[in-house]
């Protein structure tokens, strides 16, 4: 018996939603390939599409330059962090159930940023690989610390305490880091820039780093999906059907540390990615939770992205960062889904 | 059945009554410690004569001139959060909602932020950081507002205001000089710092006007506990009374926020700490705001002479935050294994 006997689609043959979604999932990756040409084109000094292409292909001096030392780098970081923050929402929201999970919002990000800030605070010299480990450790520990608080109040639980315990908990690491910061001149330099959630100035440093970890990330996520199906059909129910919940749960938790992780350390906290990719996904898809992250994959790049051009166009020569074009967007989807939505349907 | 009910309330009463006496003769106790340290020490016997006579002594200058302002300004500050938690908490029937969590602290902080880079000083903070709280906070409102406000849509709209407004007042500092960004950190972190007579006497006498329609209120918020329309029923003005809930938490932390700063997690902790003490069911306002007295005059105490270098009494008031959610989860994983 799988989810899908459970649940029927009316109407759908399952041939049928299958070769649909297929189709949606190239849409998806050609809205990726367009929005990557674009982030190529503009910005500060946009190009024409041909002088991008030829520099692609030879120095042509400036327009090489700027493609493919600039350009290249922060849009691959783009894709990078879009990916891992997509993932690990979509993983959130499929072990709590919770529509409104987010790395950040959760407190997940603020974790691993408190460890970041941590690390340059006590041994300003530390490798940028330090950072990353120290971003796991807490996250790791915002995560667990973040689903004990979720599984407060038993079965009549409310979805807000889920949040409100991320935000209260996040607001404490985030205090912390911004007081160890205000003491601390170097670390207030230091850290302003990377917690805005830019991903410009980066380069390939940053993608060399995180990379591996993405890659580890999505292979935990990927062992998760099947789970995460059985999950949705409820704790009781999901233990009859014969699924290990606990060894759901740990590949969760350890894929979002590394996928949260390894994004905030190079970028900083980015809101509402994480929460907006899975509703886009499972509003194409339907609630199963394999093709959500296979959409997310996708749609995640794609959001970071058009966040990183738009934050590029709107304001030339100056620039917004992505993180702050990602909230700016994010909080009035998520005022729209709360005022739609019956509170008791979340 | 009424019988006893009004036995058991009675009992809740005597409760809270004695909880509230024993909380406010520590905070006096706390307040007379904290007058007497300082890099001038002076002992608790000393302190109570200063504070009694009219000597006008050297003892005298140093207790009632200098640090009696700071000190009164936490014992009313701390209940003026305290209340305001409390009001919150109520309001939304929800142990974490506070007036932080739903947006004011971090509006107050942006318009903070606004002004410090408009005029480059910080003449113009506390009104500016005012009409940036209650801006947001009356925003925050109006889009939780359909058809009558339910306290789950005012906390998830009050964190999404946060999470926008959090990302701007990043943006913003980055687009500052360091040093206008420096400035408003150290205005962000909240803080008891240089707050004289003036600003003790204009801050106790705000807060004790916002006291008289809260007291007004007060019946009316425990109706609305039983449910809209149960409070409908006993006559109550379901919204307007709400509106005027929202607008006198708002304003007991504004007062707070426009001299000291935002100062985190008082208006959290206090009502539930108090509550857990009292046993009693629901919030009440006066254990909340005696707690949250204590609270913050112990905490300034602490960040002012404990550490090597003063802190901020935001910090304390972090970390006391971040114990209480600790013993939340420790609490209630202890639950789960029984």
């Amino acid at each position: 018996m799988t989810a899908e006997t459970l649940a029927p689609e009316a109407g759908a043959a399952p041939g049928d939603r299958r070769r649909r979604r297929l189709l949606g999932l190239a849409a998806a990756a050609a809205v990726l390939v367009v929005l990557v040409v674009l982030s190529l084109v503009f910005g500060s000094k946009p190009l024409p599409l041909g002088d991008v292409i030829e520099a692609l292909g030879r120095d042509n001096g400036d327009p090489h330059v700027i493609v493919v030392e600039q350009r290249i780098p922060r849009t691959v970081l783009a894709i990078v962090v879009g990916l891992a923050l997509a993932v690990a929402g979509a993983l959130m929201q499929g072990l709590t159930r919770n529509p409104l999970a987010d790395p950040g919002l959760l407190g997940v990000s603020a974790g691993a940023a408190l460890g970041v800030v941590l690390v340059v605070w006590a041994a300003p010299a530390a490798s940028d690989l330090a950072q990353v480990w120290a971003a796991f450790l807490g996250a790791v520990a915002t995560a667990c610390a973040v689903f004990l608080i979720g599984s407060m109040g038993g079965r009549g639980r409310s979805p807000v305490t889920l949040v409100l315990g991320g935000v209260a908990i996040g607001a404490v690491l985030q205090g912390i880091a911004s007081t160890v910061v205000l003491l601390n001149q170097s670390a207030f330099v230091t850290m302003r820039s990377w917690q805005a959630g830019s991903v410009a100035d980066l380069g390939w440093p940053a993608v060399a780093t995180i990379a591996p970890f993405c890659a580890a990330g999505l292979v935990l996520a990927a062992v998760a999906a099947r789970g995460l199906n059985a999950t949705a059909l409820g704790e009781d129910l999901a233990t009859a059907l014969g699924g290990n919940l606990w060894l759901t749960r740990i590949a969760v938790v350890g894929a979002v540390t590394l996928l949260c992780g390894s994004a905030t350390a190079a970028v900083g906290v980015v809101w509402f990615l994480g929460m907006m990719v899975p509703h886009i996904a499972r509003w194409i898809t339907g609630p199963d939770q394999r093709w959500i992250l296979a959409y997310s994959v996708l749609l995640g790049p794609s959001l970071m992205v058009a966040a990183d051009v738009l934050g590029r166009v709107v304001v030339i020569p100056d620039e917004i960062p992505a993180g702050v074009v990602t909230a700016v967007i994010g909080a009035p989807v998520l005022i729209f889904m709360v005022r739609r939505k019956k509170a008791s349907g979340l | 059945m009424l019988r006893v009910g009004g036995r058991a309330s009675t009992r809740t009463l005597l409760r809270a009554f004695a909880v509230s006496a024993a909380l406010a003769a520590l905070t006096v106790l706390a307040a007379v410690i904290a007058l007497g340290l300082g890099e001038m020490r002076i002992s608790a016997v000393d302190v109570t004569r200063a504070l009694l006579s009219d000597a006008g002594t050297a003892i005298e200058t140093v207790v009632v001139q200098w640090r009696l302002p700071r000190v009164l300004l936490g014992v009313v500050f701390g209940a003026a959060l305290g209340l305001s938690g409390a009001v919150f908490q109520s309001l939304t029937r929800n142990p974490l909602g506070s007036p932080d969590v739903i947006g004011f602290d971090s509006g107050a902080y942006t318009g903070a932020v606004m002004s410090i880079i408009a005029i480059g000083s910080t003449a113009l903070v506390i009104p500016s950081a005012l009409a940036g709280g209650i801006a947001t906070a009356l925003a925050v409102y109006l889009l939780a507002y359909r058809r009558g406000v339910h306290g789950f849509r005012l906390i998830v709209v009050g964190i999404a205001v946060t999470a926008l407004l959090g990302s701007l007042n990043t943006y913003l500092l980055l687009k500052a000089s360091l040093w206008q960004a420096q400035m408003a950190a150290v205005w962000g972190a909240g803080s008891l710092n240089g707050l004289d007579w003036s600003d003790a006497r204009a801050g106790t006498l705000v807060v004790l006007a916002l006291l008289v329609p809260l007291l007004w209120l007060g019946r009316r918020l425990r109706m609305l506990e039983l449910g809209d329309d149960a409070a409908a029923a006993a006559g109550v003005a379901v919204e307007p009374v709400r509106l005027a809930l929202v607008v006198v938490g708002v304003s007991l932390s504004a007062v707070v926020t426009a001299l000291a700063g935002p100062i985190p997690f008082v208006a959290l902790v206090a009502p539930q700490l108090a509550r857990r003490i009292t046993r009693a069911p629901g919030v009440q306002l006066v254990p909340a705001a005696v707690m949250g007295a204590f609270l913050l005059v112990t905490c300034d105490m602490v960040a002012l002479n404990v550490p090597p270098q003063a802190l901020p009494v935001g910090l304390m008031t972090i970390i006391l935050g971040g114990a209480y959610l600790v013993w939340l989860l420790v609490a209630q994983s202890r639950k789960e294994l029984r």
